[in-house]
């Protein structure tokens, strides 16, 4: 950084010269001068141009590329901060606008620390040739210099308006894209309507707002561009009227007039520099805050003071002591005790939002328990390190998230050192190897936006598979077997039990089939325990799981009776 | 990570004389006033250029001869010069917009009414993504194209011929020692062009890579914390931000490096005209102020040069965008048949398929020999499981298809002679998906048709029972639905829709009940507003409600395709065929529930 300010200091100085060099050769043109001397100045004029050139080359490449640099940093920090933050940090935060601050924000922090400063600090070293100037003739100098703090004035506020204009004519395109979205979108029914001309009409109603706002900027940029070529005109102006009439009065050289229009041609452009670059600075301080927002914010869920880094392996057992959760005003769980031992596995049934996969969120702390206490081998589970915590885990979300990488990539993403061998065996556990060895490129298909899209079951299995690589001590499965049909479930089910035999596992599901052999079945609802127990213990009960239960016959009933429908009329 | 070519922008040719002939037929509307900013554009140019000759004039015939009158004068007259040429240049910038921005507004115009009238096969085919961005980014480019490419073109070309012929004039030896340089300008520009496009091209793409990554692991970013992925992650990031820095860092190596070789090169030019420039001088065959002018001229050089690399870009990617434009707008619209129907109130409502079939594709047949005939004023519900072929056949009806064999008839008239868009006016449609439009509650029921009074409006909400939830809304009818109708449940929905085809007081009335469960009282309201929806009109039905089955005139039973049994709910159960098998399945619960209600 310092070294471009020097840069811009020494590129400033050395050019400096070349307007010196032509009024001397002016000058010396009025007296007697031969092709020699002319030859001396035009070699002259060329080694300053050679020299400034190279300090302004010098110039640029420290200057902006530091910015490039400073980006670089920011965003990798960026990263690595949001790769901290907890679930609840994402409830807050969505997608789009964390997107916006590290596309948009960061652009506009980089331009301050790149451009903004090399122009700022260029105008600010390019006084040197008005202190020139004012060396030739102060009172010149001085009223050639009237029309610019003029010029940076108009810059910078007509600048502010073309943001803001900028940013309108933003809004309305996003406008016209979502009518043209919604339209296409409705084909069916604007066609089934004859709404095709009233659409129509609506449309151009927009693109007519989308006209004037745009006609509204192109008035201020032509204002903008149309003052400025006048203000650097006056500037021309002034100095032939009064510079002239002091050539002609002798006080004043005709070397040194030219002299004078050319150091005024180079403070031109540093100055309409300084109107834009306030500009860029006022952006800046305000995306700076914006991502300074996120910065501030302390990722929750990490090692504290109680962690007891020793610890390197968990044996599984797990106890919620009334364990009680909300999000903001909405409470999601109430007062849940709950032991699963080592070894067994616990099923979680009811309705959509009684509060399961919050529950199960809490064991690999994705989400941090509020009041009561969750326990892993008798002990809180915020002294386990997070490491050895999740690393001790095996989690199917209830949504299928996979990345564009390969299927072989994806089953082995929290093992990096599985052998090919491995991740084909987790795909034979999770009964995905099969289809995986149906596509063209087998494990190395691409998944995602640039290769294909599995089925729904499909991405369950994936999943499924990548959970169970790692040998995890504790397997928590949040409705992850919806999209699978249930003879696969059933092959799933039965190779798990195998594995898991050591390990704990809790499955959330609202089929009865993948629950029933649970060691212990527990019905939630609003958050609340209401039943639990084995499947023949809720059976006999009658209670909720029972309903549930007798639902559930009927509808595999119907179901068995569709697949045997076949009536000639 | 592979390199994929859908991510890059594939540019082609700069110009296409064929592309440019049906791009120039837009300013056609406008012809004279491209003519006036043409003009504008010429008269600016010029002022532009007096500026070096009038300097020159104040030197060689005031400041010399010792005139401080005569050099007033002169700069009087350019201080007015300068007035003048800020005037032209805002009428130009003004005018070029004004004539891009209303060529584009009717080039969005035709466009997107021309996409409206496509069939919907074509529909099937084009995600509704790529459409939209033919309305509007590929408009954007041709816009930017039209105002700040074509005619600023001219601009830069007459700038040139002006500064080469003012120096031609002023000493034609010198402008000819101080052109030798130009070769020179024009090379460095257009390999520094060169170079950058492609590096921009680059970094494109790797920005893209670094959001994609950052998007895929925000949205994601729980399954890397479970599987502790996040130094992995972090590497792989890293990695993406790198390679983009340092292709900005080599951008910034040819600007640090262009800037200074074009001061080079204009120096060059100076220290020419210095030299050689300063020997005439001494012969007497130059002026002083000439000299001086030479100088400044020689600057101005630069800029259009500069410019007209830039358009190039631009002239590349607008192509391309006319390309993709065009190419839609070639495609057929719906076929418009002559009318041969009688006026809409005289419709009587009678429908015949005979020996219908109809497949997607080839000869993947989903409806096979389908005929019936549905009497004025009859309601008929079809029937079957999932997949049977309902909701093709209605589509079919409407002229969304057209049938791939046998015909279909409305009041005696084959609907292929009649124009999809009169066809269409006879018959009230609600869709399984309900499709809510952005704006209000009342424009939704109305759409965009201003013959139904809100009186009407208000009316037919009555009727189908959607007025106590509209009513509950902040601003009644007036009130803004959220976009795709969020904040309204699925029966409010539904309920919103009927009051639509309500309003709109069609003939027939085409209904493809939807699945999905609601609570029990929108149940029933939905019910009762059905039967008032079917009263008095022939209604064709799909039908998943019992209500629906049992109020029905005749039920048409569909499987794979085929017809299979016809007749009233009553006559079909007793026939324990087909039709009673589905009525365990999907309609026995509903009467359970009911007997319970």
């Amino acid at each position: 950084m310092l070294l471009g300010c020097w840069f811009i200091v020494m590129t400033n100085l050395v050019a400096l010269l070349a307007p010196w060099v032509l009024k001397h050769a002016i000058d010396d043109l009025k007296t007697e001068i031969n092709n020699a001397v002319l030859l001396k100045y035009a070699s002259l004029i060329v080694a300053v141009a050679l020299v400034e050139g190279a300090f302004r080359f010098l110039m640029r490449k420290t200057m902006i590329g530091v910015s490039r640099h400073i980006e670089y940093d920011l965003r990798n920090d960026f990263f690595a901060h949001l790769q901290k933050m907890s679930q609840s940090f994402y409830r807050e935060f969505k997608t789009g606008d964390l997107m916006a601050r590290a596309t948009n924000d960061l652009e506009a922090v980089r331009q301050v620390t790149g451009p903004a400063i090399m122009y700022s600090v260029n105008t600010l070293f390019s006084m040197v040739y008005f202190g020139v100037m004012i060396y030739i003739d102060a009172k010149l100098a001085l009223l050639a210099l009237l029309p610019f703090p003029l010029m940076a004035l108009i810059v910078n506020r007509l600048a502010q308006r073309l943001n803001k204009a900028h940013r309108e004519i933003q809004t309305q395109f996003a406008a016209i894209t979502s009518k043209v979205q919604e339209n296409l979108s409705g084909i069916r029914v604007v066609k089934a309507y004859v709404q095709d001309q009233g659409e129509l009409r609506q449309f151009q109603k927009l693109n007519n707002q989308f006209i004037d706002l745009n006609l509204s900027m192109t008035k201020t940029r032509g204002l903008m561009m149309a003052s400025m070529a006048l203000l650097v005109g006056l500037g021309d102006v002034i100095v032939l009227w009064f510079g002239g009439g002091k050539v002609i009065a002798e006080t004043l050289t005709l070397g040194e007039l030219v002299a004078f229009f050319a150091y005024l041609g180079m403070l031109t452009w540093p100055m309409i520099a300084l109107g834009w670059v306030i500009n860029l600075f006022q952006q800046g301080a305000a995306s700076m805050a914006r991502l300074d927002l996120i910065f501030d914010l302390e990722p929750e869920i990490n090692d504290g003071k109680n962690t007891d880094l020793s610890l390197e392996n968990i044996r599984g057992d797990i106890e919620f002591k009334a364990v009680s959760f909300s999000y903001a005003e909405n409470q999601v769980l109430k007062d849940i005790n709950l032991t699963i031992k080592h070894g067994t596995t616990l099923a979680l049934v009811g309705p959509t939002g009684s509060g399961k996969s919050t529950l199960i969120n809490l064991i690999p702390r994705l989400l941090e328990t509020q009041e009561g206490e969750v326990l892993l081998d008798g002990r809180p589970i915020a002294e386990i390190p997070l490491a050895v915590l999740r690393s001790s885990i095996g989690y199917v979300p209830q949504e299928t998230f996979l990345f564009s990488d390969t299927i072989h990539a994806n089953i082995k993403f929290g093992v990096e050192s599985a052998s090919l061998e491995q991740v084909e065996d987790a795909a034979e556990v999770s009964q995905v190897r099969a289809d995986i060895h149906d596509f063209h490129k087998g494990f190395e298909t691409m998944l995602g936006e640039r290769g294909i899209n599995l089925s729904g079951g499909q991405k369950q299995r994936t999943a499924i598979a990548r959970a169970v690589i790692s040998n995890p001590k504790i397997l928590l499965l949040d409705d992850s077997l919806s999209a699978v049909d249930t003879y696969t479930e059933e092959a799933i089910l039965k190779r798990l039990r195998d594995i898991m035999r050591e390990r704990t596992s809790i499955i959330v599901s609202h089929r009865i089939s993948t629950v029933k052999d649970a060691d212990q079945i527990v019905f939630l609802e609003d958050g609340q325990i209401r039943e639990s127990g084995t499947h023949h213990e809720l059976l006999r009960k009658g209670g909720l799981y029972a309903r549930l239960y007798e639902q559930q016959l009927l509808e595999e009933a119907l179901e068995s009776f569709d697949m045997t429908e076949e009536v000639e009329p | 990570m592979s390199h994929n070519v859908h991510e890059e922008d594939v540019l082609g040719k700069a110009y296409d004389g064929r592309l440019m002939r049906r791009l120039l037929a837009y300013m056609r509307p406008y012809k004279f006033y491209v003519s006036l900013a043409i003009l504008v554009l010429l008269l600016s140019s010029f002022a532009q250029l007096a500026g070096p000759y009038l300097t020159k004039l104040g030197i060689d015939n005031f400041i010399a001869q010792g005139n401080a009158g005569g050099l007033r004068t002169i700069c009087v007259l350019y201080l007015l010069i300068l007035m003048v040429d800020a005037i032209f240049q805002f009428c130009e910038t003004y005018l070029v917009n004004w004539i891009g921005q209303k060529a584009m507004f009717d080039m969005r115009s035709q466009i997107f009414a021309h996409i409206q009238s496509l069939p919907i096969p074509y529909f099937d085919r084009n995600p509704v993504g790529r459409l939209v961005t033919r309305v509007t980014t590929d408009v954007s480019s041709l816009h930017q194209m039209l105002s700040s490419g074509a005619v600023a073109i001219f601009g830069d070309i007459f700038k040139l011929v002006g500064i080469v012929g003012v120096l031609l004039f002023l000493n034609w030896k010198l402008a000819l020692v101080t052109f030798s340089v130009l070769p020179l300008l024009f090379y460095a520009t257009f390999l520094f062009k060169r170079l950058v496009r492609e590096i921009y091209r680059v970094i494109r793409l790797r920005i893209a890579r670094i959001n994609t990554f950052l998007q895929e692991n925000v949205s994601g970013m729980s399954v890397v914390q479970l599987f502790r992925r996040e130094a992995t992650n972090f590497n792989k990031f890293d990695r993406l931000n790198a390679e983009h820095r340092d292709s900005y860092l080599q951008t910034i190596l040819y600007y640090a490096m262009f800037f200074p070789v074009v001061r080079l090169i204009s120096s060059l030019a100076v220290a020419l005209i210095v030299w050689y420039g300063g020997g005439r001088v001494i012969q007497g065959a130059l002026t002083f102020g000439g000299l001086v002018a030479f100088i400044q001229y020689a600057d101005m050089f630069f800029r259009p040069i500069m410019d007209l690399s830039e358009k190039y870009n631009l002239m590349q990617s607008a192509m391309a965008s006319s390309e993709r434009i065009f190419k839609i707008m070639d495609e057929k619209s719906e076929p418009w048949a002559v009318n041969r129907l009688h006026p809409r109130p005289n419709c009587r409502g009678e429908i015949e398929f005979r020996n219908v079939w109809f497949a997607y594709k080839n000869d993947d047949f989903v409806l096979e020999d389908i005929s019936f005939h549905v009497r004025p004023g009859e309601k008929v519900a079809f029937v079957g499981a999932t997949g049977a072929g309902k909701t093709s056949l209605l589509s079919l009806l409407l002229r969304y298809y057209d049938t791939s064999r046998g015909e279909i008839f409305l009041d005696g008239v084959n609907i292929q002679e009649i124009n999809p868009r009169d066809l269409r006016r006879y018959f009230g449609m609600v869709m399984q998906d309900i499709f809510i439009f952005d704006g209000s509650v009342a424009r939704n029921i109305r759409l965009e048709d201003s013959e139904i009074t809100d009186e009407q409006v208000r009316n037919a909400a009555r009727d189908v029972h959607a007025e106590h939830f509209i009513e509950k809304l902040p601003q009644q009818y007036e009130h803004a639905v959220l976009e795709r109708g969020k904040g309204l449940s699925v029966g409010q929905r539904q309920l919103l829709s009927f009051a639509r085809a309500l309003a709109h007081d069609p003939p027939i009335l085409i209904l493809d009940e939807a699945t999905s469960s609601v609570d029990t009282e929108t149940e029933l309201l939905i019910q009762d507003a059905l039967q008032r929806l079917m009263q008095n009109r022939t209604s064709l039905v799909v039908a998943h409600r019992l209500s629906t089955v049992q109020n029905s005139d005749r039920i048409i039973v569909l499987h794979k395709g085929r017809i299979r049994e016809i007749g009233s709910h009553h006559e079909l159960l007793a026939r324990r065929g087909l039709y009673h098998q589905l009525y365990q399945l999907q309609y026995a619960q509903q009467e359970r529930q009911q007997a319970m209600v």
